[in-house]
């Protein structure tokens, strides 16, 4: 279990030396100067500049004094006017002189300021971004101290809601373009852009109201986004960091704080398997709003608007904050010694008791890496048993077999700066957007360079974004699919440097993983999995899966012995450990005689969960909320959010992300209360701490060669047949959809795109369908809008968990399934 | 979209006529809002849609372009658009008494439009026709040398269904959606009618004959006082 | 008259050399001059044919040794900016035409195009065939709807006349033309807007480097000249680089419209050779009106610095004017007299411009937005001495600071009227309005009561709300 750093850049890079302010700065070629003046600690003043953006020099608050050597002797020449520092590279000789050296330049810079303030509002008392703002921080160090503008400024109602999330007030924007850009550069989203021309030139969206035009748009379920909502972009709080002034806020923070009130935490997102770098911003033990971190290596200056909104959850009124038993049928809050003594009571009889019918382990895929251990942990050495699974979703021993084989205790696999390098990428079961999050800003960055290709039944809005090519797949079908691979794919992949991407869906396609491996082989192509969770990989590190110990290592012999040993335990449990699946299966069939739940979302399983519960004989829930798992367990113990504990995740480039306690509370980590009960049970799990759990780990280290699961060999079985009347279900998660993270937001729920159902034309007409459709199984029915897709026939899509659209919960099925489709008048 | 199945058909051919103007789709966008303009009267938000949908735009991106010329109108126009170069040059030479009488004759202001829905009135900014100050424009036909005597009775002969001939151009105004048409890059088979070049466009050829026909007078005069 | 080249021929001691050349506007008068029947009459086409027997790098090279220099107003020598294209890769080059005509004061594109466009149509096939484009552009205002259906049917006529398309006169040589109508943007005249426009977008100016010439319309290498400089070619080609030098002086060869207009007896069109005066433009047109005396006047447009009587005899080439402090620009020559007041002329001329700005660039979007509510509320009376000033101010704020030429040419006026009208300026704030009667300029009589509830002047206040 290591995480190599970054290899250095070793090729030499061509440089130049200028001189700015006096001061000599080397710098690479093709370096703007801006950038060369802050090398040499030089800021200059700007608005529209920004590192990750394309230059616009429209703001020309940069403005400085430049001279180069020019002619044949390479005398100085000055440029007979300033020039815009953010637009022009330097070059060999160069002189630049700021604000600071030049009083043109600084009096170009308090004019393009004072030009700037003439139509500015006063809204900085009233305004999120004072105190955290550059049009403020600028205007007091480079700008005049008084106005000279009497005459009337130009005004626009405010604000205008850009979506449920993003508020625009077009009186403080200064025409800076930083989020225009940033829609279509960077996340390819261009549902805002300049309106109207001259001092009335506003962002905007379409809105026939604000821009005045007569009538109205059609809207609907298939207008552009399906959201019938104008600014969609899964991106769209990241314009409200970069813009440099209060015009873009966001409704979740909106007059509730001042910076200079708040404490910044750096720490870790917890809502994929980019683990992105975030800022948590909290006062007095509430988190108030969450940023971007710059990180280079994994999101660089961006994050989703899951990573930045999706917070309420950790603290709504639901929270646990004492632990819980149940006495007469009834949860009653009762003191950690009670609440231990009962759960180790019942865990004990369910493990060595008279009718001991052994004990299960469900850590959930949300957890860190040292809470995923201590389950494993618990798991073998305490309730003796392999019955322990981390993926609460659609697995596989094929998949487990891949993770085993290929996955776990490799290190630092394919990185982000890998799938950017890429020339070629397959996508296999892996929605970029929805299901990816910052991977598919760093896919889109490599631009025309880079081809993607992606196995799927249609190509999703993500997929065009990246003008990838699709490979028609029916949900079920992508070992197939992977064996015969069109000609130009096959070639692409032949490429040095292409990657194959595969999603936690490729393990509801039998086959498909070992396809890819095949397929990696021959074509000299590296595998990347990304699952959705954060705590996915590292629970495979963990062996947190009932056929894996820590580092890769198969469950059973050779590597148990070795890690009994290392575990101070005789021996480890022999039996096959069963999956999420087969222990639900046998709590519900009255097998199991107890189970330990983390962090597990009910309605996220399409088993029969409720069975489960009723039919196991003892439930042990650690839980931030009173879910409905918690609601009926018989000890319920409160375990932290991520803002109140430290940890680490690893994502899915096999990266270490460790943060630490962003808010002191009593809370403790999951992995601290698995060593208290432990400690109930008589045993020393050795989890107390973050760094024990490290340093048994690291001491564990990878397995070695003949420790691992052999790769998956599955054959990809014949197609089934479909009856005419019915469909294959192809169905995938939306980023901002109905998920137990994301409750308690509404403004970033109302940015959700609204829940169609995908058919091809054919499929409509074949299963008679119009307008609203029913999707059903014999378990339960889903009816949506209707949109046209061009999409392989036969195949029904609709979104896993957004409202009305519940596809675990009410269909108990997944991807790949037959269902019923009808149409409904 | 709520154009009807026919409407659609035909914006649809003519779009593909106007993109195939051009090595890539997006600049026909221009000439398809002048095209949506001249089946709505303006550019409506059905047409904005349209736009979007054929060149594979964002509403936003398109509303973006609509909102940036002011050829485009957001409103229903009138079917006349009548404009008054307000410019200095012209507003100098009388163009802002024209445009304050016409305004006050026609009961209407600027960008408004008669209840009618016959005329909208405009200021004008230069339209490259200064030697024939005060000029006016009506639906983008040159009505040169005007006063507000002139320019009142344009516009009343054309409210009242009158034939009107601009002072440069075909042989009669179109209306707003057929001049928009020619504008999405239309023929209309107009292009040979004529009301002649003025005498501005003709002074410099003109003061060009006489000088040369002076000089030669003068050559002649002197070689018949040398001989 | 010293100043004005010796027409070949005329004997020592004989009158005065005609200073007017009709060259582009010979035809104007002709029947019917639109017609492709009237120009090849009139010997059109035959520089194609010429040309097309040349080698492109020849072309290149008597275009750059006849020292045309683009018409367009920026004066840039056109052979040169044909020479910036990078060496053929390949890939497709453009040649797009400027026909955005749009600055106040500019009238010469408009009639080229109405009276004799395929001048421009075959100065199209010509500068293509020299620099290697096969798809040319021609943009076109859209307020112009009859010269846009003259150049529809000019280039239609030229397609069937073979002069179009694929093989042109069996050279080998392939060109399309595409004739596309803007929609009411002066901006889109600066040359990169222009491009942005024609691609369906905005017109708002792009960052150079990377000029057009490297990277312009789609990316790919474009020249992007004006009606007159491309409507020049055929001349050039066909009467040969000696015929075009021999006019004009040093460094500002050739000829080109002078367009006349405002208090002149009679405005128009006056093609002549670069260095002419105004003086004897005037001896052409008639002088300024009668009873009145010329006050000032701009040698380009409305954004060249404006000159006065002073500078009846500034020789009009790109040197003598920028030595004299303005800008030779387009040669729109709008004449105002004694009845004209300068703060009227001005606070219309920066209201144009804030109308105007493309709003990317803070100097210009905020900047115009400002002078014209200073200027309004001077030329309304309700200025302050510390307002001149502050024109000045904002125009230093502006001036050399914007993303394009739009911004300096905002100020261009403001600059030049206050350095020498100031006393106008003050007379409008000491009086508490402007002391000259509006009546008097115009060119028909009237009462001047006011006309009713919608009189437009600057005493309204300036509309602050969308």
């Amino acid at each position: 279990m290591t995480a190599t750093a970054d290899k250095p850049e070793t090729q030499a890079v061509e440089t130049v030396t200028a001189t700015i302010d006096g001061r000599e700065v080397t710098v690479p070629k093709g370096t703007l100067i801006i950038r060369a003046a802050e090398q040499a600690g030089i800021e200059i003043p700007r608005f529209c500049d920004h590192p990750a953006l394309k230059p616009a020099g429209a703001c020309r608050q940069c403005l400085v004094d430049v001279a180069s050597p020019a002619g044949p002797e390479g005398k100085l020449r000055a440029f007979p006017k300033p020039q815009a520092s953010c637009t022009m590279t330097v070059t060999e000789g160069m002189v630049v002189n700021t604000q600071h050296t030049s009083e043109e330049a600084d009096r170009a810079q308090k004019g393009v300021l004072e030009l700037l303030l003439i139509n500015h509002p006063l809204d900085c008392p009233v305004c999120d971004k004072g105190g955290e703002c550059p049009l403020q921080n600028q205007a007091m160090s480079h700008g005049r101290p008084e106005s000279r503008f009497v005459d009337v400024k130009r005004v626009f109602e405010k604000p205008l809601p850009l979506s449920s999330e993003i508020l625009l007030d077009r009186e403080r924007c200064v025409l800076c373009q930083r989020c225009t850009r940033f829609s279509k550069e960077i996340a390819g989203d261009a549902f805002i852009d300049l309106q109207n021309r001259g001092a009335m030139q506003q962002i905007g969206t379409f809105d026939e109201d604000v821009l005045d035009f007569d009538g109205y748009r059609p809207v609907g379920a298939a207008a552009e986004d399906e959201s019938g909502r104008a600014f969609s972009s899964y991106y769209s709080g990241n314009t409200v960091q970069i813009c440099p002034v209060g015009a873009l806020t966001s409704a979740a923070y909106r007059f509730r704080s001042r910076p200079f009130d708040l404490v910044s935490s750096p720490s870790i997102a917890e809502h994929d398997s980019s683990c992105s770098a975030i800022r948590i911003d909290h006062r007095r033990g509430t988190v108030l709003r969450r940023l971007a971190d710059n990180d280079p290596v994994v999101n660089e200056d961006w994050i989703t608007d899951k990573d930045r909104f999706a917070f309420a959850w950790q603290n709504l009124p639901d929270r646990v904050t004492r632990p819980l038993v149940r006495k007469d049928g009834v949860l009653v809050e009762a003191s950690w010694p009670e609440a231990l003594a009962a759960a180790a009571a019942g865990l004990t009889a369910a493990v060595t008791g008279d009718d001991a019918r052994g004990a299960a382990v469900l850590p959930g895929g949300r957890v860190t890496l040292e809470d995923a251990y201590a389950y494993a942990k618990l798991a073998r050495t305490v309730l003796r048993t392999n019955d322990v699974d981390a993926r609460t979703r659609a697995a596989s021993a094929e998949e487990q077999a891949f993770l085993g084989s290929a996955v776990a205790g490799t290190g630092l696999g394919v990185t982000f700066a890998d799938l950017e390098k890429a020339p070629a990428v397959l996508l296999v079961g892996f929605e970029p957007e929805d299901e990816g999050g910052v991977v598919f800003l760093r896919l889109r960055k490599a631009g025309a360079a880079q081809r993607v290709f992606t196995v799927a039944p249609f190509a999703s809005r993500g997929a065009a974004k990246l003008d990838a090519s699709l490979i028609e797949c029916v949900p079920g079908r992508e070992g197939a699919v992977l064996a015969d691979l069109p000609a130009d794919a096959r070639e692409a992949l032949a490429q040095p440097g292409a990657v194959i991407v595969v999603g936690e869906r490729a393990a509801e396609a039998p086959g498909a993983l070992s396809e890819a491996l095949y397929l990696s082989e021959s074509s000299g192509a590296r595998i990347a999995w990304i699952p959705r969770r954060a705590g996915e990989r590292g629970a495979a590190e963990a062996g947190a899966l009932p056929g894996l110990l820590p580092g890769g290592r198969a469950a059973g012999d050779p590597a148990a012995a070795s890690v009994a040993a290392a575990w101070g335990v005789e021996s480890l449990p022999t039996a096959k450990g069963r999956d999420a699946a087969g222990i639900l299966a046998a709590a519900a069939a009255g097998q199991l005689g107890a189970l330990v739940v983390g962090g597990v979302s009910a309605s996220d399983l399409s088993a029969d969960v409720d069975a489960a519960i009723e039919g196991v004989g003892f439930l042990v829930s650690l839980e931030v909320r009173r879910s409905s798992i918690a609601e009926r367990a018989d000890v319920v113990l409160p375990v932290a959010p991520p803002s109140e504990k430290s940890g680490t995740f690893v994502n899915w480039e096999g990266r270490l992300r460790s943060f630490a306690t962003a808010i002191r509370t009593d809370a403790m980590s999951d992995h601290r209360v698995l060593d208290l009960l432990a400690r109930e049970m008589g045993v020393d799990l050795g989890t107390a701490t973050v760094e024990a759990v490290n340093a048994e780990l690291g001491a564990l280290g990878a397995a070695a060669a003949g420790e691992r699961i052999p790769a998956p060999a599955v054959k990809v079985p014949a197609a089934k047949r479909v009856a005419k009347t019915k469909a294959v279900l192809a169905t995938w998660r939306q980023l901002v959809d109905e998920g137990a993270l994301q409750d308690g937001e509404p403004y970033l729920a109302g940015t959700g795109r609204v829940a169609v159902a995908r058919l091809s034309q054919a499929t409509a007409d074949a299963l008679k369908v119009t307008d609203v459709v029913t999707v059903s199984t014999d378990h339960g029915t889903i009816e949506l809008p209707v949109a046209i897709t061009e999409m392989v026939d036969g195949v029904v899509w609709v979104p896993a968990k957004s409202p009305g659209s519940w596809v675990a919960h009410e269909l108990r099925c997944g991807a790949g399934a037959t269902v019923t489709v009808k149409g409904v008048a | 979209m709520t154009y009807d199945e026919t409407t659609l058909a035909q914006l649809t051919a003519d779009a593909a006529d106007i993109v195939g103007r051009y090595p890539v789709a997006r600049s026909a966008l221009l000439p398809m809002l002048h095209l949506v303009q001249s089946v709505d009267g303006y550019v409506s938000p059905d047409g904005i849609q349209f736009c979007a949908d054929t060149l594979g735009l964002t509403a936003a991106e398109v509303s973006a372009v609509a909102t940036f010329y002011t050829q485009y109108k957001r409103r229903p126009n009138g079917e006349y658009q009548v404009g008054v170069c307000t410019n200095t040059l012209c507003a100098v030479m009388g163009g802002d008494r024209i445009w304050e009488e016409l305004s006050e004759h026609v009961g209407v202001g600027h960008d408004e439009t008669t209840e009618d829905g016959s005329v909208t009135l405009e200021r004008l900014e230069c339209n490259a026709a200064c030697d024939y100050a005060p000029v006016m424009m009506v639906n983008w036909e040159f009505f040169d040398n005007q006063t507000p005597e002139s320019a009142k009775d344009v516009v009343d002969r054309l409210r009242a269904g009158e034939d009107v001939a601009p002072t440069r151009g075909p042989a009669k105004v179109c209306t707003f959606k057929e001049v928009s048409r020619v504008l999405a890059g239309f023929e209309d088979g107009r292009a040979d009618e004529d009301q002649g070049p003025g005498a501005p466009t003709l002074a410099g050829l003109e003061a060009a004959r006489a000088a040369t026909a002076a000089a030669a007078a003068a050559d002649s005069g002197r070689t018949e006082a040398q001989q | 008259m010293s100043d004005a080249p010796a027409t070949p021929g005329a004997g020592a001691g004989s009158a005065p050399a005609p200073d007017l050349v009709p060259v582009l506007s010979a035809t104007w008068a002709e029947e019917r001059s639109w017609s492709i029947d009237t120009y090849a009459d009139a010997g059109g086409y035959q520089a194609l044919t010429k040309a097309l027997g040349m080698a492109p790098g020849d072309l290149i090279q008597a275009v750059k040794d006849s020292g045309l220099r683009g018409r367009g107003g920026a004066g840039f020598p056109t052979g040169m900016k044909w020479g910036f294209l990078p060496p053929d890769d390949g890939g497709p080059r453009y040649l797009v035409v400027n026909a955005d005509e749009s600055e106040p004061g500019t009238c010469k594109d408009i009639p080229t195009m109405m009276s004799a466009p395929h001048a421009l149509v075959e100065g199209v096939i010509i500068t293509s065939f020299a620099i290697g484009c096969n798809h040319a552009f021609i943009y076109l205002r859209g307020e112009v709807v009859h010269v846009y259906r003259r150049l529809l049917q000019a280039v239609r006529e030229a397609y069937e006349a073979g002069h179009l398309g694929k093989d042109i006169h069996g050279s080998g040589f392939d060109l399309d033309v595409t004739v596309h109508a803007g929609a009411g943007a002066y901006i889109c005249g600066e040359e990169t807007a222009l491009l942005d426009s024609l691609e369906g977008r905005r017109g708002q100016p792009r960052l150079k480097p990377p000029f057009p010439a490297v990277a312009g319309l789609y990316a790919r290498p474009t020249v992007v000249n004006n009606v007159e400089s491309v409507a020049s070619v055929p001349a050039i080609v066909d009467k040969g680089v000696e015929w075009f030098t021999a006019m004009g002086t040093e460094r500002s060869k050739g000829m080109g419209l002078f367009s006349l207009s405002g208090h002149v007896a009679r405005p128009g069109q006056y093609e002549a050779p670069l260095g002419i005066t105004l003086r004897e433009l005037l001896e052409h047109a008639g002088g300024i009106r009668e009873g009145h005396e010329l006050k000032f006047w701009t040698p380009g447009g409305s954004s060249t610095p404006i000159f006065t009587a002073e500078h009846l005899d500034t020789p009009l080439d790109y040197e003598s004017v920028g030595a004299a402090g303005s800008m030779l620009g387009t040669r729109a020559l709008q004449l105002f007299d004694d009845t004209t007041c300068v703060v009227r002329a001005v606070t219309r001329w920066t209201e144009f411009y804030k109308h105007e700005s493309c709003g990317k660039c803070t100097p210009c979007r905020e900047g115009t937005f400002w002078l014209t509510q200073i200027l309004k509320r001077i030329e309304g009376g309700r200025g302050t001495q510390a307002d001149i000033q502050q024109l000045l101010d904002t125009c230093d704020s502006i001036a050399g600071r914007s993303f394009c030429a739009l911004g300096d040419g905002a100020t261009s006026s403001i600059i030049s009227s206050v350095k020498l009208f100031r006393e106008e300026y003050e007379a409008h704030v000491e009086q508490g309005g402007c002391p000259f009667d509006r009546a008097a300029s115009a060119l028909f009589d009237y009462d001047e009561a006011p006309a009713g509830a919608t009189r437009a002047d600057s005493d309204a206040p300036e509309e602050a709300h969308a």
